[in-house]
C-alpha cells in the first residue's frame, strides 16, 4: 500500500460515492450549527419538505448573537438578534436536533461546545457553517467550515459534495520558549505563508512543539489554519487527545472505547507519506508575536517596530498603506509604544481554560490600568464555572476586568460588546479586519497572556517582562 | 436555481486584495434570516459614511458602475467567515461574475451555490481585465460559460479554467441536494459499513 498523510486516512474512511471526475461525497459524522448562518438552510428544507437525516448528529448552540452579560436570562434586547436564536430554540426542537439553549450551563461557542461535550473524536469529519470549524482538527478529526447552501445540503444528506485537497506539512521543530504560546505558532505560520498560503490545502500540524501542547493549545493552532487559507487543520490524536477525549458526555464507553482507540491509534501520517508542500518553522526561534495591520498575516514579534509600505511588493504595499492608515499606526514606531483602549480575552482561539490561566497568571497581584476597558468572555458556561472554582475569576475581577457570561461577543461584535471608531483593542480572537469588532476598531491580535500583559501596562507589552 | 448563460456586462474594477467577507457584508447584516435584500449593503462600510449618504467615489457608487455584472478584483478574495451571505449580497446586487488571481476556498464554493460564477485567472490577464474595466460601461465585458471564455470589447479573448462538474450544475441551474439525493443508496451502504466498524461514532 502507498504511504498515506492522516488526511488521506481521513478521507478514504468518509467517501461515501466518488465520481468519474473525482468529486466525491464525503459522509459527515458531526454537524454543528449556529444561529447566524443556519436560518436559511432550514427555511429551504421546509420548503423542500424535507427532513434532517441524521438529527443525533446534528448539535446546536446560539453563541454569535447572545448577549454575555448577566441579564441575559431576562431575554435579547436587540430584536433581530432575538429573532435568529428564537428561530434556532424553534428549529432545534421541530427537526429533533441535539441542543444547549442560552441559558444551558452548557452553553458557549460552538467550537468550545463540540470538544467540551465529546461531540468532536479522532478520525471523524465534522463541519459546520463557521469557518473555525477548523479548531476540531486538534482532535485529528477532519473539521471545515461551509457555507449556508452546503449546511442544508448536511442536514438534508449527511453528505457534502467535495474534491480532495492537497496535503502540506507545517512542522514546529524544537520547544517554545517562555511567553511563546500555541497562539504564537498559529500567528506566526500565518505570518510566514500568508493569509492565501494554504489555500487548497489541509495542512497538518507536527514537530516537538505541536506535541508539547495540550489539547487547548492545538485547539488554538488549528483554529487560525482557515485565517492561513487553508480548507482544514490537523493535529495527529496521541495520549493527551485520548485523556481529554475520556469520560466526555457522548464520547464511547467501556469496550466502544477500546474499539475505538485502537483505531484511533492508527491515525497519523505514514513515516514516508508525500506532502505537496512543507514549511517548517523553529520552535525556539519563535517570539511573543501581535498583528500590527488589517490582516492576519501582518504579524511581527512584539520587539519589532512598525513596517513601512515600502517593504511591500505590489498590491500588498497599497494594502499596507491602507491598513496603517486605518489602523492609526506610523512606519517605524515600536510597537511597544502603542498605546491600547481595550482588551478584550475570549473566543473560540482562546476562551478554554488554559487560557484563561494563562491570563490570569499574569493578572495576579496587579490591576489593569486605568481607565482601560477590560472584559473576559469565557467560551462556554462550564469553562466559566470552572474557572470560579478555580478562583480564576476572582483574579480577573479583582485586576478590573468584567467576568462575563460565555459567547463570541467581541471576537465579531455582533451582540452588544462593540468597539468604537478608532478605540484600539488588544484581542485574543483571530481576526483584525477591518471593522471586524466594531465599524471603525483597531484590533491587534495576540495570545491571551500577551492581552493580560497589556492590560497592565495599557500599551502593546512583551510579556516576558512581566514573568 | 437560474441557469447561468452567456451574458456581457460592465465589469467595475474593485484592485483590492484580501477582500474579505466582513468588507463585503459587515456582520450587522447577517441577522436577517432570509437570503434575500443584501444587495443594498453590499460593500456598506466602503459604500456609505457614517450617516447612511453613499461615498461618492467609491467604484460601485459611480454611475458607470452602478448596473455592473462583473467585479475585477484582488487577490484572496473573499477571505474570512464562510457566511453565504456575502455572495448573497454580490448577487442581490447584481454581480454575476467575479474575476480575481485567486479565492478563499468557501467564498468560491458559496458563489456556485449561488449562481455566481468566480473565475481566477493569472494576475497578468486580471491585469488586463482590470485595464479594460476601468474604462467604464462602454467597456463591456462577455461572460461564456460553455466555452470557458472571457472576450473584453476590444475582442481580446482569454480562456478560464473550471470544474467540470461545477460548470454543468450552473449551466443547468441544478440543485445539489437533489442531485445528492439520487445517490441515496450509496449513503445507506456507506452508513451500513460504518456502523459496523465505527459504532461509537
Ligand atoms: S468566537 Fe469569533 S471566530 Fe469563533 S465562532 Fe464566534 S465569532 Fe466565529
Amino acid at each position: 500500500m502507498s504511504p498515506k498523510t492522516l488526511y488521506d486516512k481521513i478521507w478514504e474512511k468518509h467517501v461515501a460515492h466518488e465520481a468519474d471526475d473525482g468529486t466525491c461525497l464525503l459522509y459527515i459524522d458531526r454537524h454543528l450549527v449556529h444561529e447566524v448562518t443556519s436560518p436559511q438552510a432550514f427555511e429551504g428544507l421546509r420548503m423542500a419538505r424535507r427532513k434532517v437525516r441524521a438529527p443525533e448528529k446534528t448539535i446546536a448552540v446560539p453563541d454569535h448573537n447572545v448577549p454575555t452579560t448577566p441579564d441575559r436570562i431576562n431575554g435579547i434586547d436587540n430584536e433581530e438578534s432575538r429573532i435568529q436564536v428564537e428561530a434556532l430554540d424553534r428549529n432545534a426542537r421541530d427537526f429533533g436536533i441535539h441542543y444547549y439553549p442560552v441559558n444551558d450551563v452548557r452553553q458557549g461557542i460552538v467550537h468550545i461546545v463540540g470538544p467540551e461535550q465529546g461531540w468532536t473524536l479522532p478520525g471523524m469529519t465534522v463541519v459546520c457553517g463557521d469557518s473555525h470549524t477548523a479548531t476540531h482538527g486538534a482532535f485529528g478529526a477532519l473539521a471545515h467550515g461551509i457555507g449556508t447552501s452546503e449546511v442544508e445540503h448536511v442536514l438534508a444528506t449527511q453528505t457534502l459534495i467535495q474534491k480532495k485537497s492537497r496535503n502540506m506539512k507545517v512542522e514546529i521543530t524544537g520547544r517554545l520558549g517562555p511567553g511563546v504560546t500555541a497562539k504564537d505558532i498559529t500567528l506566526s505560520v500565518i505570518g510566514k505563508t500568508g493569509t492565501a498560503g494554504g489555500t487548497g490545502y489541509v495542512i497538518e500540524y507536527c514537530g516537538e512543539a505541536i506535541r508539547e501542547l495540550s489539547m487547548e493549545g492545538r485547539m488554538t493552532v488549528c483554529n487560525m489554519a482557515i485565517e492561513g487559507g487553508a480548507r482544514a487543520g490537523l493535529v495527529a490524536p496521541d495520549e493527551k487527545t485520548f485523556e481529554y477525549v475520556k469520560g466526555r458526555p457522548h464520547a464511547p464507553k467501556g469496550a466502544q472505547w477500546e474499539a475505538a482507540i485502537e483505531w484511533w491509534k492508527t491515525l497519523s501520517s505514514d513515516e514516508d507519506a508525500q506532502w505537496d508542500k512543507v514549511v517548517t518553522i523553529k520552535g525556539e526561534d519563535m517570539a511573543p508575536v501581535v498583528t500590527w495591520g488589517t490582516s492576519p498575516e501582518d504579524v511581527l514579534p512584539i520587539t519589532a517596530s512598525v513596517p513601512s509600505p515600502e517593504e511591500f511588493d505590489g498590491g500588498k504595499s497599497e494594502a499596507v498603506m491602507r491598513s496603517l492608515e486605518y489602523m492609526g499606526l506610523r512606519p517605524g514606531m515600536s510597537l511597544r509604544d502603542v498605546e491600547i483602549d481595550t482588551v478584550f480575552i475570549g473566543s473560540c482561539t482562546n476562551g478554554r481554560i488554559e487560557d484563561l490561566r494563562a491570563a490570569a497568571k499574569i493578572l495576579k497581584g496587579r490591576k489593569k490600568k486605568a481607565g482601560l476597558r477590560a472584559m473576559v468572555v469565557p467560551g462556554s458556561g462550564l469553562v466559566r464555572a470552572q474557572a470560579e472554582d478555580e478562583g480564576i475569576a476572582d483574579v480577573f475581577k479583582d485586576a478590573g476586568f468584567e467576568w462575563r457570561l460565555a459567547g463570541c461577543s467581541m471576537c465579531l461584535a455582533m451582540n452588544p460588546d462593540q468597539l468604537s471608531p478608532g478605540e484600539r483593542c488588544a484581542a485574543t480572537s483571530n481576526r483584525n479586519f477591518e471593522g471586524r469588532q466594531g465599524r471603525g476598531g483597531r484590533t491587534h491580535l495576540m495570545s491571551p497572556a500577551m492581552a493580560a500583559a497589556a492590560a497592565v501596562t495599557g500599551r502593546l507589552t512583551d510579556v516576558r517582562d512581566m514573568i | 436555481m437560474d441557469k447561468f448563460t452567456t451574458f456581457t456586462g460592465v465589469a467595475a474594477p474593485f484592485p483590492l486584495i484580501n477582500v474579505d467577507t466582513d468588507m463585503i457584508i459587515p456582520k450587522q447584516f447577517l441577522k436577517t434570516i432570509k437570503r434575500s435584500g443584501l444587495g443594498v449593503n453590499l460593500f456598506d462600510e466602503m459604500r456609505y459614511d457614517d450617516d447612511g449618504n453613499e461615498i461618492e467615489d467609491f467604484v460601485l457608487n459611480r454611475a458607470q458602475y452602478r448596473n455592473a455584472q462583473i467585479l475585477v478584483a484582488g487577490e484572496n478574495f473573499g477571505c474570512g467567515s464562510s457566511r453565504e451571505h456575502a455572495p448573497w449580497a454580490i448577487k442581490d446586487f447584481g454581480i454575476i461574475c467575479v474575476i480575481a488571481p485567486s479565492f478563499a476556498d468557501i467564498f468560491y464554493n458559496n458563489c456556485f451555490k449561488n449562481g455566481i460564477l468566480p473565475i481566477a485567472l493569472p494576475q497578468e490577464e486580471v491585469d488586463e481585465l482590470m485595464k479594460e474595466a476601468e474604462k467604464g460601461s462602454n467597456a463591456r465585458i462577455t461572460v461564456d460559460l460553455e466555452e470557458q471564455s472571457i472576450t473584453t470589447s476590444e475582442g481580446e479573448a482569454v480562456r478560464f479554467e473550471l470544474d467540470a462538474f461545477k460548470k454543468h450544475c450552473l449551466l443547468e441551474g441544478l440543485d445539489d441536494i437533489s442531485l445528492t439525493m439520487k445517490k441515496e443508496d450509496s449513503i445507506d451502504a456507506f452508513e451500513r459499513r460504518a456502523k459496523a466498524e465505527r459504532p461509537w461514532m
